[in-house]
């Protein structure tokens, strides 16, 4: 029993580390960070976090990042709803080969999409616009969230369908009435995976964008790139980056093992 | 559950085909375009036919690459799948110490990709690092922008680090799904605790652990960003992975005919897997969900 505690502990201790040591550096100075290995900071600064959070191309970052998430998961889980209650309600012609060719979206790499999507979205004059990079983020977020949420709706009886149609419900306001809330845990974890994989993809949002629209991502490795020396900074721009999903986890801590599971246990 | 044969369940599934084809068919039709024409200008351009395939095919940095990836793959399979269901055994099933060990464990998961690659690029540096300057203490020579089996094992224990947890927690919802009733069954006719893991939880984790295989594979086989941050593909060619080097291909050298080519057949190897994948799948479902 003792064992068994020990090594999960030790994996606790494994996860945590390299987080503990850059939120340990986002509060250094930088003469501290290079000069000497400090297991927590010695002369307590938030200049770094005052630096982000004052510099408009910092800040911008988080806001254009931000616009474009809250879009893609609103869009992503608005047409996904109808389609996985087709998949867990209804035989079609074709139903399986679709679910497949939908799944398939999810899988394909970003890499090969790049330069397709780049002039896509230069042909229609989207480039460099959030609207861009949430329907970008569509092609892998909308068959996630067919796939989730037909698992949550699978696990809600026939029945109350087909009572609420013998009560003379029309399809839309027992969607909206009866059903949406009832897989509103369901929806709640749908939303935070599409938030998560859209917040931490970098390929599509960085080659999508150029001024008016460029993530915090994509601020964040040119920093990497051009002035390289700037670690607490660098270290204070990836604590902000976890911010929103610590958060978000705060909000579904009680479904987040059915949520990882997809429904499906 | 049965499900009533209805063609009307097409317009419920409209919006999404719509969305999906948008963003998926109208590109990949760009790609098969590039794939078999020579770009030579704007409006110049010459039907080459599979002339990139098999140029692509015979390119030995691909075959390097593609060596790389599958063995990251498999390396990555092999430790997280079994890592991630001895995590889920261990981990407390109820009370505060489960919830605040699920947080834990979730954490890396919830951080972007780029931004793991920066977190490893900080905490393994010799100079700044916590891990870096641990094993150089320990007399360790490590240095991952220098030596290439450095750099490949930073990449590995980093995806280790980034992605376990996703297999801790799918086995970790499967374990809590399965009725205390077995268990005191298996008490009854007196199985050891190995035997309680190989004939009641391995069977029921069935389901749960082929959508963490699909996840694991598919997402480490198009591994970008972190590898991108962490080390450029460096030092050499050391960690270039498949992505890698199909978007220096594509976007750095612009080699728009043979990147195509090279993106054709590399969605297909993802195809061929996927689906195999998700027959092992939707054949795993039913015998699953009968019992529920």
């Amino acid at each position: 029993m003792k064992k068994r505690y020990f090594g999960l502990i030790l994996y606790l201790v494994f996860a945590i580390l390299p987080i503990y040591w850059m939120v340990n550096m986002s509060l250094k100075t930088n003469e501290e960070i290079t000069g000497a290995l400090t297991l927590w900071p010695r002369h307590l600064t938030f200049d770094n976090f005052r630096t982000i959070l004052t510099d408009p191309a910092w800040y911008g970052g988080y806001i254009n990042s931000l616009i474009y998430v809250l879009i893609n998961t609103v869009l992503s889980v608005a047409v996904a709803l109808p389609a996985s209650y087709a998949f867990s309600r209804y035989e079609f012609l074709g139903d399986k080969h679709l679910f497949f060719w939908l799944l398939t979206n999810r899988m394909s790499p970003p890499a090969v999409f790049l330069l397709p999507f780049f002039q896509l979205y230069s042909s229609i004059n989207l480039f460099d616009t959030h609207i861009a990079v949430a329907l970008a983020h569509m092609l892998f977020n909308v068959p996630l969230a067919v796939w989730i949420l037909e698992g949550f709706m699978a696990g809600i009886p026939r029945e109350i369908d087909e009572t609420a149609y013998i009560d003379g419900y029309s399809f839309p306001r027992f969607f909206v009435r009866i059903f949406i809330p009832l897989i509103g845990a369901g929806i709640g974890v749908t939303a935070f995976f599409c938030f998560m994989f859209s917040w931490v993809e970098l390929l599509l949002a960085r080659t999508l964008t150029s001024v008016n629209a460029k993530p915090i991502v994509a601020i964040m490795t040119r920093t990497v790139s051009a002035a390289g020396m700037d670690w607490g900074v660098l270290a204070a721009a990836g604590v902000l980056t976890i911010v929103p999903g610590a958060l978000v986890i705060y909000f579904v801590r009680n479904y987040i093992a059915k949520g990882f599971a997809m429904g499906r246990v | 559950m049965l499900k009533t044969y209805n063609n009307k369940a097409w317009l419920l599934v409209l919006p999404v085909v719509l969305c999906v084809a948008f963003s998926a068919i109208i590109p990949l039709m760009t790609v098969v375009n590039y794939s078999v024409q020579d770009i030579l200008g704007p409006d110049q351009k010459v039907f080459v036919g599979t002339e990139w395939f098999q140029l692509v095919m015979r390119d030995p940095e691909l075959h390097a690459a593609l060596g790389r990836q599958v063995l990251f793959s498999a390396a990555v399979l092999a430790i997280q799948i079994p890592l991630g269901i001895l995590l889920a055994l261990a981990l407390p099933a109820t009370g505060w110490r489960s919830s605040l060990s699920l947080v834990l464990l979730a954490m890396p998961l919830l951080i972007p990709q780029n931004v793991v690659g920066t977190i490893w690029q900080i905490y393994g540096r010799g100079d700044i690092g916590l891990a870096g300057a641990a094993l150089t203490k320990l007399g360790v020579n490590y240095n991952y922008t220098g030596n290439s089996m450095d750099a490949w094992l930073t990449v590995l224990v980093m995806d280790i680090w980034h992605w376990t947890p996703l297999i801790a927690l799918l086995a970790f919802a499967g374990l809590r799904a399965i009725p205390e009733a077995y268990y005191q069954a298996a008490r009854i006719d007196g199985a050891s605790r190995f035997a309680v893991f190989r004939f009641i939880q391995l069977p029921k984790l069935r389901g749960v652990l082929l959508i963490g295989l699909l996840l694991r594979f598919m997402d480490s086989f198009m591994i970008y960003t972190e590898p991108f941050v962490l080390t450029g593909g460096g030092p050499g060619n050391a960690t270039t992975f498949l992505s890698q080097y199909l978007t220096q291909k594509a976007v750095g050298q612009f080699d728009l005919g043979p990147a195509a080519a090279f993106s054709l057949i590399y969605f297909l190897i993802i195809l061929l897997a996927c689906f195999v994948f998700y027959s092992l799948l939707q054949n795993a479902g039913p015998a699953e969900k009968a019992p529920h």
